[in-house]
């Protein structure tokens, strides 16, 4: 296949260093136009899941006909730093992710069936949620009973898988800044999820990012929700430790 | 989706003869009509087809769009403020109407 | 005879194009005179259209149209079309304009199947036409996913 053909060949050209440099968004990757429709709020088309979130905050469900305004207030300002803060380990000590924890509350507060991934209500909710941390740091637990989870997370980054035997870390540590064809690989930090991919014609979760990753190196995809992705996940976001929440971004 | 999610975004106020930004942004498909589904069967084209701005009554800006346009649809136009009034943003497709937003823009000087 | 970089398009824009012939140069001519009437079209310089020289995605290439106009209802704008070679179909979008608008400036985000050039032609209320064009190289980022 000319994509897998082209990519192999492609990497063998790219010099091998490793250069130690800060941790930077992907949005630093982009280009200008990209990185200024992305700021820009009233051409940003993920804040359209954005607006759908603040709607779905509001709306009633389930048998205990309970919106998460409810609960947790109308403004969502309850929400503010949550996502610096997931995935994290709960009282009974299960890695969660964001949309976990939606679900989390679907089905034990609301009592209502638990939402799909990459559904419109999911991402819109996930989006709206994370939405409230724009523009603060990153700051997930990585001690404690988070640890085991995040060697975990840290042994998938480093281990090659796939038909093309790589790693998250051969692009996204040893090759930062390099091309690949029309992309520039950045350090893969997830730190805008959900986010409005052009590729996608939609905004989408860390976890369908992943699944593409894992397509194009020919490895196996997990699913939506995985343990695998959920504890990779984590390690990602304690790579992003410091850097700052850009949900909803745009990415290509 | 029932319902398309649209927003706009434009100031609240403007000095008379001021020409303003209006950016408008609504969640749609634009399926060309060109793909096909798993089993091979063609996907019926689905986009917007016209978007009409109308301002103080006065239909003042419009576009036609094709399926060459990209997905979740931004539009950006100018506009000369000369008087207070309701701003109102239609999105059709060729048999309803996707969207509706309103705004107020409130003329000073 | 396309050369490589006419294949390098993608899964994701190869999502677009149909499998029966695109639209042509010619095919482009020829909707404009239909647009124009066989009215005379001239690359004065009062249109300009701004588009990235190399597009990132196929999917979402910003396009912005400015037109050096008073926006008077004697002398203003009536319309801006967008036209395409080596899409689907030639006429991607049409804007019409009032002389409320003030200042003749649209952007939006089109979609190109291929590397071509995309011309923005004007209409302005005396009848004339005027165009600019602009060639784009329309990339593909490596990561394509299928969606």
């Amino acid at each position: 296949m000319r994509a897998h053909e082209t990519l192999l060949v492609a990497l063998c050209l790219l010099p091998a260093f490793a250069h130690a440099e800060p941790l930077r968004s992907g949005s630093t990757f982009l280009s200008d136009n990209l990185r200024a429709r992305q700021a820009d709020d009233g051409a940003n088309p993920a804040m359209l899941w954005v607006d759908e979130g603040r709607r779905l905050w509001r709306e009633k469900r389930g048998l205990s006909d309970r919106a998460c305004a409810s609960c947790h207030g109308a403004t969502a300002s309850s929400m503010r730093d949550v996502a610096t803060r997931y995935p994290l380990v709960d009282e009974s000590g299960r890695l969660l992710n964001l949309e976990a924890r939606i679900n989390v509350c679907r089905t034990t507060k609301q009592q209502a069936d638990a939402l799909a991934y990459e559904s419109e209500e999911l991402l819109s909710l996930t989006a709206f949620i994370a939405y409230q941390s724009r523009g603060l740091p990153m700051r997930v637990a990585t001690g404690g009973t988070a640890g085991p989870y995040l060697k975990r997370g840290e042994a998938f980054f480093n281990r090659r898988q796939g038909q093309l035997n790589l790693s998250c870390a051969n692009c996204h540590v040893d090759h930062v800044g390099k091309r690949l064809r029309g992309d520039i690989i950045s350090h893969g930090l997830g730190n805008g999820y959900p986010t409005y991919r052009i590729e996608w014609q939609s905004i989408g979760s860390l976890h369908r990012r992943l699944r593409a990753c894992s397509f194009g190196v020919r490895a196996v995809r997990f699913d939506y929700g995985s343990q695998e992705y959920l504890e990779l996940e984590l390690y990602l976001a304690a790579r992003a430790n410091g850097v700052k929440v850009e949900t909803p971004a745009i990415r290509r | 989706m029932a319902r398309n999610s649209a927003r706009v975004s434009m100031p609240a106020k403007a000095q008379k003869g001021e020409v303003i930004e209006i950016k408008t942004l609504i969640q749609h498909r634009m399926e060309t009509g060109y793909r096909v589904d798993a089993t091979g069967k063609n996907i019926p084209r689905d986009i917007v087809h016209r978007m009409r701005v109308f301002y103080a009554g006065e239909e003042v800006f419009a576009m036609d769009f094709t399926q060459g346009v990209a997905a979740n649809p931004y539009v950006a136009l100018a506009l000369r403020a000369e008087q207070s009034g309701e701003f109102l943003f239609v999105w059709e497709d060729h048999d309803k109407t996707l969207a509706t937003v309103r705004k107020t823009l409130t003329v000073v000087g | 005879m396309p050369t490589r970089r006419d294949l390098i398009v993608g899964a994701g824009a190869m999502a677009l194009v149909p499998a029966r012939a695109a639209a042509t140069p010619e095919l482009r001519d020829r909707e404009i005179a239909r647009l124009t009437g066989g009215a005379p079209v001239v690359d004065d310089g009062r249109v300009t259209l701004t588009i990235p020289a190399v597009a990132e995605n196929g999917l979402s290439v910003f396009t912005t149209v400015s037109v050096a106009s008073p926006m008077t209802p004697d002398d203003h704008v009536r319309r801006i079309h967008i036209l395409a070679e080596r899409n689907p179909i030639s006429r991607l979008l049409t804007w019409q304009l009032s002389p409320t608008c003030g200042v003749a400036k649209v952007s939006t985000n089109i979609r190109l199947a291929a590397s071509q050039n995309v011309t923005a032609l004007v209409e302005m209320s005396d009848g004339s036409f005027s165009q600019d064009r602009k060639t784009v190289v329309v990339t593909i980022a490596a990561c394509i996913d299928g969606g």
